[in-house]
């Protein structure tokens, strides 16, 4: 059984359509690793520092 | 001041294309003009020859190279209608109707501020005020407004091009000094010649277009002139970080050897007739006839040149060789 189409689009175009929305969704994913990494780094040796807590 | 755009050809990419496909967005974000951008960020960070954290480092430079594609991609959106009458650049995403013009807008916006806040949240205000500079300078000065009104366009335009060392060297240091705007004049002089060289065996195409590129307005000799001329300039500007405290041994010697080669070359253009006769059946950027093959030469050559020099800063700093102290 095929799953219907609700934009009516041609087979190519779902295709690229799913290959766009992977490759966003791995960009995105990148970019919070990114965020998180630049973070730390800015942060150094501070995020583990409890010194002071 | 700003000249409209061509309305006999517009709306683009309405035409009935393939559907788009991811690629399609990266080749808006012209991968090869950001891979020069990158490789000059990355002298200018390096070159600077302080201590920097290998992640922010890479941070920098991948923000330089996603604000070149911003660029980039807000160029494509807005120069859609002069690149459809372009062999060399109908088959880009927009004119061809693969990606909408607002598609490509809304990509150059978004990455433009991407790029720019995290450079500030990242690194530092300076390189970030100095990346969207570059931005704007290139989407607007250049792209909307020099590049359908004067034949020096690319040589003032050429200074969004010319800025990433600069950028790279703010990242590193927070600090913008002599030898960082060195490179930038380096590659402000290298513009012109590259671009001419290429203009003259693409005169067609530009003359088409109605883009005023310098071979089109004031013709071919007065273009190979000028090359040559700019040429001079380039090659002493190129030699004179030998002399600030910037490159050592290997540098003055790719400079001095690269640029008598630079100079023999525009030489050798500027007694040819390339350019006299408008070509309209050049296939690619190197694949040119006879008359030309002086400004192929000088196009192709003049990439090697800059590519050495900076490598050569590349290897020294990379290497800790000392900069000559003359």
């Amino acid at each position: 059984m095929t799953t219907p189409n609700p934009f009516h689009e041609s087979e190519e175009a779902a295709k690229a359509r799913r290959m766009r929305s992977i490759v966003m969704a791995v960009l995105l994913a990148g970019f919070v690793i990114m965020v998180f990494i630049v973070t730390i780094t800015r942060l150094g040796g501070h995020v583990a520092d409890t010194a002071h807590l | 001041m700003f000249k409209t755009k061509t309305p006999e050809l517009a709306p683009v990419g309405v035409a009935a294309a393939a559907p788009a496909r991811w690629q399609d967005y990266v080749q808006l974000m012209k991968p090869r003009v950001m891979s020069l951008v990158v490789f000059t960020a990355l002298t200018g960070l390096l070159a600077a020859r302080v201590p920097v954290n290998p992640v922010l480092g890479f941070v920098a430079v991948f923000c330089i190279a996603i604000g070149a594609g911003a660029s980039g991609a807000l160029n494509m959106w807005y120069d859609a209608d002069i690149d459809i009458r372009m062999r060399r650049t109908r088959n880009r995403p927009v004119p061809s109707g693969r990606v909408q013009p607002s598609d490509a807008l809304g990509l150059g916006v978004t990455l433009s501020l991407f790029a720019v806040t995290i450079m500030i949240l990242a690194i530092n205000l300076l390189a970030a005020a100095l990346l969207a500079f570059t931005i704007v300078f290139y989407a607007v000065v250049y792209t909307m407004w020099l590049k359908r009104s004067t034949p020096q366009n690319i040589v003032i335009g050429g200074l969004a091009g010319a800025l990433p060392p600069v950028i790279g060297w703010a990242a590193a240091t927070g600090t913008a000094p002599l030898n960082a705007w060195l490179l930038c004049a380096i590659i402000f002089l290298w513009t012109p010649p590259h671009f001419w060289a290429l203009s003259l065996y693409t005169t067609g195409d530009y003359a088409k277009a109605g883009v005023p590129m310098m071979p089109v307005v004031r013709g071919a000799r007065s273009t190979r002139r000028q090359i040559l001329v700019y040429s001079l300039i380039l090659v002493i500007a190129a030699v004179a970080p030998a002399f600030t405290g910037l490159g050592g041994m290997l540098y003055l010697a790719v400079a001095g050897v690269g640029g008598a080669i630079f100079v023999g070359l525009a030489t050798i253009l500027a007694f040819s007739h390339a350019g006299d006769v408008i070509e309209d059946q050049a296939t690619g950027l190197y694949e040119v006839k006879t008359g030309v093959k002086a400004a192929r030469n000088l196009f192709a050559y003049s990439i090697g040149y800059l590519f050495a020099l900076f490598a050569a800063l590349v290897v020294e700093a990379l290497a800790h060789l000392p900069a000559l102290t003359l």
